[in-house]
């Protein structure tokens, strides 16, 4: 693979990471001809694009979460299908991050770079795992670019979980989620665990359940939170799991349910600080690579040269060039006079 | 390792006593000894371990971390010791998880100077969260914070003990606590701290409420008044001395010319007192701010001629020699620490006078003097009732002295956690300040309004809220209150530069207006006076 140098025509624009030949965006942040989409999180999927092209599920994730009317005209990519943007070819590779999640491999005159979007590296049975595909350049995520962030084994967060059930049989136990991905992977890690009983949901989290079982996920008996915490004023759902968006916690609905006792589930709740204030039982669950698995990334993708945006790019920019990379922010791309 | 990790993690983020004292039992019952002694002695400060200087913590992370990355993660966690654990990289098979217990020996062997050589081993075999565990524990830095945690209750749950009968056997028996959960767990017997100078479990008192004066037989009950300073237990016992706060702390340090003036063999009760001016017992104020300041500086403030010498007013005596008085009737045991008094002459220490009274009507006058001459209110005891630890079963009755009141105004309303909480109320005063009159916080509380009138007043701050911070609510500057409170003691961090002592609402001042509302300089002249150190 030798192609143009990838700055000579991938831009970072104002709207986000522009392909030059294919005329097309990558996650743009606002609404542009042609975008090219890596997954459902509100800050990637954003509305006002004329044209969207995304795994089906990211699709499917679009319908329920932006508002349909005047929508996008759609083309579903499958995992591994090629197609020829403009001088550009594009495909899918599963990142591994929630249901329908992709990177974005694009190749100009024998040039491939892989645009990562989101992704981590641990089994979820929720989504296909990430697929580390040889590029010329990886332009990668960074959230958790520092090396104070080591997630532990999820399986043993669950495990805190359940045991805090056991130990608390008297209190609604509110998981704090992100209602698309996380929601869905502590459902699916419990049932891993063996938890069988129904896990109550906010009415915010139904329809991705109903849509993720739509495309084949196992997530076990639900039911809707409001129906059992309607009743009087306290004393719901005790010993019971409810998972919730956070800012919902403090909704009236909570205050109704047996002595809750809030729990946390985000990559962020390894350090005491960001732990602080959040609720009794801070849970380390990501879906994002850890410090670690971004360096392994790197190593196994193979690429001379590392982009990294979304997060420390500083910390993770030394990092990769001290394993002989070049590698520099991604908002230095194409920002000042071409190298 | 991997328990107490888990179990540090969970009281750190919780206050709660009723969720700490389950989660605490729970580990305790399940861990193997000696780690769930080593456990408690690491959570409750009782651990003898030298510390890991933060110089040697930083060279240890430098050893496997590259200095811009350490210096980037230690900025991230605002904490060397976590962005150590953190950081630290693991070694794919490395050996077998230590043990608590394995951990704390080795570093107690290792020393201070050799505890940095120890760690990299351990470290390599734990997890995150097993690593911070570790260098919290080798940094001297295992307590989870908060609230005191309810070590007597989770020991009590542990065995059906009764909570005051485990706390003196946990006193009475050193880490790693064997024999104390043999003895709970009914395979050996009860843990006695014999001629060490073992701290036990001290008699509480029950406070009454309102201005009524109580319905006492004058013949049955003895009065004192109720000092304002620090309870305190001097054990002296075997030839050796050590100062406790009611909580079982060991304050030995900050105090010792109390420990040097014990020349007799015994166990006594209480009450610290800073000294104001020559050899009078003084109390209060500045002077017992400066008293509480010297228990965080340790010995380090119990120079000669610093402004606060201590005296103990004693009132109680536990043990005379070996001999265990707590049965005996408070009379009988008051006979006793007379005799002790007489015979050993302590320098540094008053014996609390005991207060002639007729009836209810002269309790009412004993207690109206208690502001003018600094003291709390009243303390009543029976007679005939033994020294009981634990719950307090009204031998021993606290009648403070009457509540002052002031009309302050709500500034903000915090949201109780649950749905049967009330909610916290931050009151303020007036201060004249370049733009005009301004609130100042003078107090939160919670206690107060009662169930209806709580409610009421949760209704108007929804109604009148302004802004909103989380369960914060700012409040129209609209709504005056007479605040009920027992004194206003100096606060250098706090905005008004004082803050009140147990605040209360009263009730809610309808037909007054806000601008009516105290000022802070109404309160300024409230203040207990300097004493002569400051």
């Amino acid at each position: 693979m030798s192609g143009p140098a990838a700055e000579s025509w991938i831009r970072v624009r104002p709207r986000g990471l522009y392909v030059v030949p294919g005329d097309f965006y990558i996650d743009p942040s606002a609404g542009v001809d042609t975008a090219v989409v890596t997954h459902g999180h509100g800050d990637h999927l954003r509305p006002g694009h004329r044209r969207v092209l995304a795994t089906a599920e990211t699709l499917a994730i679009m319908d329920v979460r932006l508002p349909r009317k005047r929508g996008p005209e759609r083309r579903a990519l499958a995992y591994g299908e090629r197609i020829g943007i403009g001088d550009a070819t594009v495909r899918l590779a599963p990142a591994g991050h929630v249901l329908g999640s992709a990177q974005v491999v694009v190749e100009h005159r024998g040039t491939r770079v892989v645009v990562s979007g989101d992704y981590k590296r641990r089994p979820d049975p929720t989504c296909p795992p990430f697929e580390p595909v040889p590029c010329d350049v990886f332009v990668t995520e960074a959230t958790f670019g520092l090396p104070v962030f080591r997630h532990p084994d999820a399986a043993g967060e669950i495990a805190r979980l359940l045991d805090s059930l056991r130990l608390f049989p008297d209190r609604a136990h509110v998981v704090g989620v992100y209602a698309l991905g996380k929601a869905q992977r502590i459902a699916a890690l419990l049932r891993a665990a063996g938890y069988d009983r129904p896990i109550r949901l906010h009415p915010a989290l139904g329809p991705l359940f109903d849509l993720y079982r739509r495309c084949g996920v196992e997530l076990g008996p639900t039911e809707p939170v409001a129906a059992a915490a309607a009743g009087g004023r306290g004393g719901a759902l005790a010993g019971e799991v409810v998972l919730a968006p956070p800012p919902s916690l403090g909704e009236d609905w909570a205050r109704r349910l047996a002595d809750p006792l809030a729990v946390a589930a985000s990559g962020w709740m390894g350090t005491r600080r960001r732990a602080r204030g959040a609720g009794e039982l801070p849970l380390v669950i990501s879906d994002h690579a850890d410090w670690d698995e971004l360096l392994r990334t790197f190593r196994e993708v193979g690429a001379p040269e590392i982009w990294a945006t979304h997060g420390r790019e500083d910390a993770i920019v030394r990092a990769a060039t001290a394993e002989g990379l070049r590698a520099r922010p991604l908002s230095s791309i194409g920002a000042g006079p071409a190298a | 390792m991997r328990a107490f990790a888990a179990l540090l993690d969970r009281l750190v983020q919780t206050s709660r006593r009723d969720a700490r004292t389950a989660l605490l039992a729970d580990y305790l019952r399940r861990a193997p000894d000696p780690d769930r002694g080593t456990a408690l002695a690491a959570l409750a400060g009782g651990l003898d371990i030298p510390k890991v200087s933060p110089a040697a913590l930083r060279a240890l992370a430098l050893s496997r971390i590259d200095a811009a990355l350490f210096d980037l993660s230690r900025e991230y966690t605002g904490d060397t010791a976590e962005a150590a654990a953190l950081a630290w990289p693991a070694r794919p098979g490395a050996a077998a998880p230590p043990r608590l217990s394995e951990v704390a020996r080795g570093l107690a062997a290792a020393g201070r100077d050799g505890a940095a050589a120890a760690l990299p081993a351990w470290l390599d075999a734990l997890d995150p969260a097993g690593r911070r565990a570790l260098l919290a524990l080798a940094t001297g830095r295992a307590r989870p914070g908060g609230p005191p945690l309810p070590v007597a209750e989770a020991l009590a749950a542990l065995g059906g003990a009764d909570p005051a009968e485990a706390e003196e056997a946990w006193r009475a028996c050193p880490p790693p606590h064997v024999a104390l959960f043999a003895w709970l767990e009914e395979r050996g017997p009860r843990p006695r701290a014999g001629a060490r100078p073992a701290f036990r479990p001290p008699m509480p008192a029950r406070r009454l409420e309102g201005p009524d004066p109580p319905a006492l037989a004058p013949a049955d009950w003895i009065a004192e008044w109720q000092w304002d300073g620090l309870r305190a237990q001097l054990s002296a016992r075997g030839g050796a001395r050590r100062l406790y706060a009611r909580n079982g702390a060991d304050i030995s340090a900050a105090f010792p010319e109390i420990l040097e003036a014990a020349a007799f063999d015994a166990v006594l009760d209480g009450e610290l007192l800073p000294v104001r001016g020559r050899n009078a017992p003084g109390g209060g104020g500045a002077g017992l701010a400066a008293a509480r300041r010297r228990l965080g500086r340790a010995g380090a403030a119990a120079r000669p001629g610093d402004g606060f010498p201590a005296r103990l007013m004693l009132y109680d005596i536990l043990f005379d020699g070996a001999e265990d008085l707590r049965g005996l009737p408070l009379a009988a045991r008051r006979a006793r620490l007379e005799r002790l008094f007489a015979r050993a002459a302590p320098p540094r220490m008053d014996l609390s006078e005991t207060l002639a009274f007729d009836g209810a009507a002269d309790l009412a006058r004993l207690r109206g003097l208690c502001r003018e001459r600094g003291r709390l209110g009243l303390a009543l005891k029976r007679r005939d009732a033994p020294y009981a630890a634990g719950r307090a079963d009204g031998a021993w009755i606290v009648w403070p002295r009457a509540a002052l009141s002031v009309a302050a105004v709500a500034m903000y309303v915090e949201r109780g956690e649950g749905a049967a909480a009330p909610a916290a109320w931050t009151f303020g005063v007036w201060r004249a300040g370049p733009a005009g009159d301004g609130l100042v916080p003078v107090c939160k509380t919670a206690r107060g309004p009662g169930a209806a009138a709580g409610r009421r007043l949760e209704d108007w701050a929804r109604a009148n809220a302004v802004a909103r911070f989380g369960p914060v609510r700012e409040v129209e500057p609209a709504l005056a209150v007479e605040i009920a409170f027992d004194a206003v003691d100096p606060a250098p961090r706090r905005k008004a530069g004082l803050e009140l002592r147990r605040p209360e609402i009263r009730r809610v001042l309808g037909d007054r207006p806000a601008a009516s509302a105290a000022r802070l300089e109404d309160l300024e002249r409230l203040l207990a006076p300097p004493g002569p150190g400051g």
